[in-house]
């Protein structure tokens, strides 16, 4: 039994991609006026040192500690919190529908958590915080759908990687969050059970394809989340929604548990209400995992304890930090409101001393149809295993193939249908060569780009999403122009790079002003300089306030 | 189907100086059977309760896996082998031309990608967890041994360890196969360009044989299908799914085309299996499947560059079987073409029926299979060192080809070679014997005479014995100088077997050691002599012969102790002296 069975590092080196000669254009910020950003109303503010540092006091505050305080001094207990939360849960519920499955263990939990703290027992650096779990996430008490009827009612046998983590950190899993069906949806419409709302106006998408983890974050129904992000599925939902969601890189976090979409660039990421509490559970859920042979071995830093405290800033805080703002995504086509919130926020890092120029990555546009191509190959191969006869809804039939297609045709949904169509198209023999591997060679050329622009500049920023949030049923019958809102995200994905989105403005719609969320992209296992970087630039923006107004 | 256009639609932007001419299939094939099921039933409606672990129920399974609608065929086909007449003269006209791929199980504590133990045997679905069951969300992660002992067998086969290789996902549906893929090796594998060596049986020929060796590849086993109601699918209202064998590690070997007869076939099967079996990475046991061969046989005229049809051969659980399947498959072939009916061999996989001695169709193969590989995205390559391979390569043992190199260096036949070679354990114990100072010759008779005897009726193996090769050694030398004799020799073998110990404190406990004192054997001659005044008179007068009675008067009394050539000396001496 001893004999090795697991990997021995000596074997096998972290994947590796060969490097691949491309040009790309960097502009320095004060060329920038030739462009049509300057159209758009883009103008270089003169800078005022000690505008942001002023506006602490009304930022975002980690939840995550309050709670961690509130218990060490008495103030609430465990079972008070956890209350507190679950009633707000119930009550927004009705309204919003992010969750597809609520604990029944939660309070319990917390009745555990106060007999350490009155034992005075040590205590996990979650202890006490509720957190909704995305349903593609593996969970040993909760049901685990995927969002999909072909897993309608399914109990895995054991917690995901990060999940078990969490719940070892001392967090309180509170339910299964709303998602589109095993992540392929941009919108959380594709889940076969219910339609989610954004807690901003019920009539928009909350996004996707975490749109569930997003709207129970920003719906203040939980503290924190756990999603995935394969596409942007934690990065348009939280643009969409006015939370923080952090895309880690790939192989930061264990995907041992995660139901496999696109196994190549499936993430597990996090969502809070301020970038210090995506830190504290980055820190929580990072780390390598024998069960993930993609895991990375390097060390998890302590990213919390490098995010300095307001009052210890600076008056330049992000001095010498040079940000490149990728020029393809803040052109026409891309909604203004979206695109002069992103330039207020360009703005404001200049003002906190950061070096702003252009960037141009030449392969952005080839992104998308590349990451549809190697998704839905992966994906039609992952899905395989969804056959009805070991687990899931099994459909009566005479013969073995008719019950595959039977279960299979009834059990997934149109997009997931369409999905593992294309990726067995791609696949297939005489196909192989101009799809697959064609797009294999585009994801070299944009991780080489982005590889390219992070060595002239520290971060790159750029809106999450083309849009803010849209209609419910507005982008359903229409696929392509479903992908085609995941433009921003998808390039990250294909280089394995870690990406953080927080809140940086509002556009103005018809009636209720909805979010729009600043993207920063750091270059691979960098994301301590992104969360610093996202952390001051969030605790000095001034007076703009997340919190959604219905509530 | 609308979507795919857009598949296409959404590669328009690529630019076309991305295309790139290296290509994985020759043929074109059409979409898989399932995804068109998806298209035709988009409906929802409800769906039965399903078993999560354990035994799954399937009523009248009927696929498998890379055909079309494929049905097992029970009944023999109607191509038979129809004149024997001409075969003596048709069959010298053509040549066969053989090619065998070969799954060996290896013998690892553990599955190739997770930590369930990999053992035959055990209860149905006692050896699973959720990552060979293929659950949600479980991923592979590689065992390392197995990567050693596919490096081993591939130093072994003298072939190109390739220092970077990797996974791929070879996608079919099947009941048997829990994550719709098998994880295996399609365009790197990790050794390539090999051979192996042989040599033929002397009875039959003899010979020594070199035969290339493709390509090996590491990959995992699938699950088993039991069928209620029998073995067999055709008639049995349901079968259950075991997954013990499930994620179970292979080696694919892969041959040249390169062997021309049954025996051929059955010899490189036999080495094969020997080497795996010195390199200690398998039990190559056939009857348990831990060796399954698959054969390719065509035939052509003498003289034909071209290949003929193949038809691919399974379900032969011994070399044996596999010996008379490709001759049978080999005349079969042959009589089709003396009939003038050679279009009638199809591409097909065809069945050894044990029972009636014959191949019988299974399915037809239309087309190639796509199994739409691509690279397995969730195990990093596979990247060795140099290092590593050089320390493997040193602790390679010697390899059945060498050892029987060896003995014919040492003057021994090459009838013996083989037979004290080609098994790993004889020719360990042989060796051990030699080393603890056995004459060659000696120990080779006595292994291959009386061992081997007693082994064969026993039904053991030399392992199962208490011989060790110590005694045996000890037990040689002290025939050789006389301290026993040949025949209490053969007495102490059977000891030694079956109850172990020296050969020396056997002897001594039993009384065993040979008379060899001249003085003792005088007295006993004088005794005898005594005894029989009549038969020494008759001696005297003439009658030779009776030496022999007298001899064997002195053996009873010495209970076949006394040392023969001393007491034929003294007997001669006193009858002849007096
Ligand atoms: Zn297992």
């Amino acid at each position: 039994m001893s004999m090795g069975s697991s990997l021995c590092p000596a074997f096998s080196t972290f994947t590796k991609h060969s490097p691949l000669v491309f040009n790309r254009n960097v502009h320095a910020y004060p060329f920038l006026r030739n462009c049509n950003c300057i159209a758009r109303g883009y103008s270089q503010k003169t800078v005022d040192s000690n505008v942001s540092v002023s506006e602490a006091p009304t930022r975002p505050h980690s939840e995550i500690l309050r709670i961690r305080e509130s218990l060490l001094s008495r103030e609430k207990t465990a079972v008070e919190i956890a209350e507190d939360y679950l009633s707000r849960l119930k009550e927004r519920e009705t309204k919003i529908k992010s969750f597809l499955y609520v604990s029944e263990h939660a309070l319990q939990e917390a009745e555990q958590l106060d007999k350490m703290v009155a034992a005075k027992s040590p205590l996990g650096p979650l202890a006490g915080v509720p957190f909704g779990i995305k349903d593609n996430l593996c969970t040993l008490d909760m049901p685990s759908t995927g969002g999909s009827k072909i897993l309608e009612g399914y109990r895995p046998p054991f917690d995901a990687t990060c999940v078990r983590k969490m719940k070892e950190a001392g967090a309180l899993a509170i339910g299964k969050t709303n998602l589109d069906e095993f992540g392929m949806g941009s919108s959380t419409e594709n889940s076969a059970f219910q339609v989610t709302s954004n807690p901003w106006d019920l009539s928009k998408v909350p996004g996707g394809s975490s749109g569930g983890s997003a709207a129970c974050v920003a719906a203040r129904q939980c503290t924190c989340s756990l999603g995935s992000d394969t596409g942007g599925s934690i990065r348009q939902p939280a643009s969409f929604c006015g939370v923080v969601g952090l895309k880690p890189s790939y192989g930061r976090v264990s995907r041992y548990g995660l139901m496999a979409f696109a196994s190549s660039l499936d993430v597990v990421g996090c969502f809070g209400t301020s970038v210090m509490d995506t830190a504290i559970l980055l820190e929580v859920i990072s780390g390598q995992d024998s069960l993930d042979a993609t895991s990375s071995l390097l060390q998890v830093p302590s990213y919390s304890s490098l995010l300095p405290s307001i009052g210890s800033l600076e008056t330049k805080p992000l001095d010498g930090l040079r940000i490149g703002l990728i020029k393809e995504t803040v052109v026409d086509g891309v909604d203004s409101g979206v695109v002069s919130a992103i330039f207020k926020a360009a703005d404001h890092l200049q003002v906190l001393g950061a070096k702003i120029q252009e960037v141009s990555l030449l392969s952005f546009s080839l992104g998308l149809p590349a990451y549809y191509i190697l998704a839905c190959s992966e994906a039609s191969s992952n899905l395989a295993r969804y056959d009805g006869i070991r687990y899931g809804n099994r459909a009566p039939a005479d013969d073995l193939v008719s019950m595959y297609g039977n279960s299979r045709s009834q059990g997934f949904g149109q997009e997931v249908k369409r999905r593992i169509l294309m990726g067995t198209y791609a696949l297939s023999a005489g196909y192989y060569d101009a799809f697959y591997k064609k797009a294999q060679q585009v994801r070299t050329i944009v991780q080489t780009d982005f590889k390219n622009a992070l060595k002239d500049c520290d971060l790159l920023i750029s809106p999450a999403a083309p849009t803010a949030a849209y209609s419910i049923g507005e982008k359903t019958n229409d696929p392509l122009a479903m992908y085609a809102g995941d433009l921003m995200t998808v390039n990250v994905n294909l280089a394995g790079l870690p990406a953080l989105v927080v809140p940086c403005g509002f556009t103005a719609g018809e009636g209720q002003k909805l979010p729009v969320g600043l993207q920063f992209i750091a270059a691979a296992f960098d994301e301590e300089r992104m969360l610093r970087a996202g952390h001051i630039f969030e605790q000095t923006i001034g007076d703009l306030c997340f919190v959604p107004p219905l509530l | 189907m609308g979507e795919l256009p857009l598949c296409q639609r959404m590669l328009l932007s690529l630019p076309s100086s991305f295309r790139v001419s290296h290509s994985y299939w020759r043929s074109q094939r059409p979409l898989p059977l399932l995804s068109l099921h998806l298209l035709r039933n988009p409906s929802l409606t409800s769906a039965s309760p399903f078993s999560l672990l354990g035994y799954c129920h399937l009523s009248s399974l009927n696929a498998a896996p890379g055909v079309r609608r494929s049905k097992f065929r029970a009944h023999v086909a109607t191509d038979e082998v129809r004149s024997t007449v001409s075969m003596d003269t048709l069959l010298p006209q053509f040549e066969a031309v053989i090619g065998i791929e070969t799954h060996v199980q290896l013998s690892t504590d553990t599955k190739a990608f997770c930590s369930c133990p990999s053992q035959y045997g055990a209860e149905p679905n006692s050896n699973i967890c959720p990552i060979c069951m293929g659950l949600p969300g479980c991923l592979p992660v590689l065992n390392a041994k197995v990567v050693e002992y596919a490096v081993k067998l591939g130093l072994a086969l003298g072939a190109k360890i390739n220092l970077d290789s990797k996974f791929d996902r070879k996608q079919y549906f099947y009941a048997d196969l829990p994550k719709g893929y098998q994880i295996s090796q399609f365009d790197i594998p990790i050794a390539s360009n090999g051979s192996i060596e042989l040599d033929l049986p002397v009875e039959l020929g003899g010979g020594h044989r070199r035969f290339g060796i493709t390509r090996i590849h590491m990959e995992e086993d699938a699950g088993k299908l039991v069928h209620a109601g029998g073995d067999r699918l055709s008639g049995s209202p349901y079968s259950q799914v075991d997954l013990n064998r499930a994620g179970v590690p292979l080696l694919e070997v892969v041959s040249e085309p390169d062997m021309r007869t049954g025996l051929e076939a059955a010899e490189y099967a036999a080495e094969l299996q020997r080497l795996v079996r010195y390199l200690g990475i398998s039990n190559g046991n056939m009857q348990e499947g831990s060796m399954r061969c698959d054969v390719n046989v065509s035939v052509r005229k003498k003289g034909d560059e071209k290949f003929g049809t193949k038809v691919e051969i399974k379900n032969m659980n011994s070399f044996s079987a596999m010996q008379r399947a490709i001759d049978f498959e080999i005349s079969r072939q042959v009589s089709l073409h003396g009939e003038g009916q050679a279009s009638k061999i199809v591409q097909e996989t065809r069945l050894w029926e044990e029972g009636s001695q014959r191949t019988i169709t299974m399915r037809l193969k239309e087309g190639l299979a796509d199994y739409r590989y691509f690279p397995e995205p969730d195990l990093p390559n596979v990247v060795i060192e140099k290092a590593f391979v050089d320390e493997m390569c040193s602790s390679l043992p010697e390899l059945p080809n060498e050892k029987r190199r060896r003995y014919e260096g040492m003057g021994l036949s090459m009838q013996d070679v083989l037979i004290l070679a080609n098994d790993y354990d004889i020719s360990r114990f042989f060796d051990e014997v030699l080393t603890a100072g056995a004459d060659l010759k000696l120990a080779a008779n006595w292994i291959m005479g009386d061992i081997a005897a007693y082994l064969k009726n026993e039904k053991m193996t030399v392992n199962d014995v208490n011989l060790t090769p110590e005694a045996l050694a000890e037990l040689i030398l002290m025939i050789q100088n006389g301290t026993i004799s040949g025949k209490i020799g053969k007495e102490v073998l059977v000891d030694l077997l079956r109850e172990g110990g020296s050969a020396k404190s056997i002897v001594e406990a039993k009384g065993l050691l040979q008379i060899s004192d001249p003085l003792t054997i005088a007295a006993m001659v004088d005794k005898v002599l005594a005894e029989n005044p009549k038969q020494v008179e008759e001696y005297k007068s003439g009658k030779k012969k009776l030496q022999g009675f007298f001899g064997g008067q002195l053996m009873k009394a010495s209970g076949g102790k006394i040392n023969p050539t001393l007491m034929n000396k003294i007997l001669l001496e006193k009858l002849n002296g007096n």
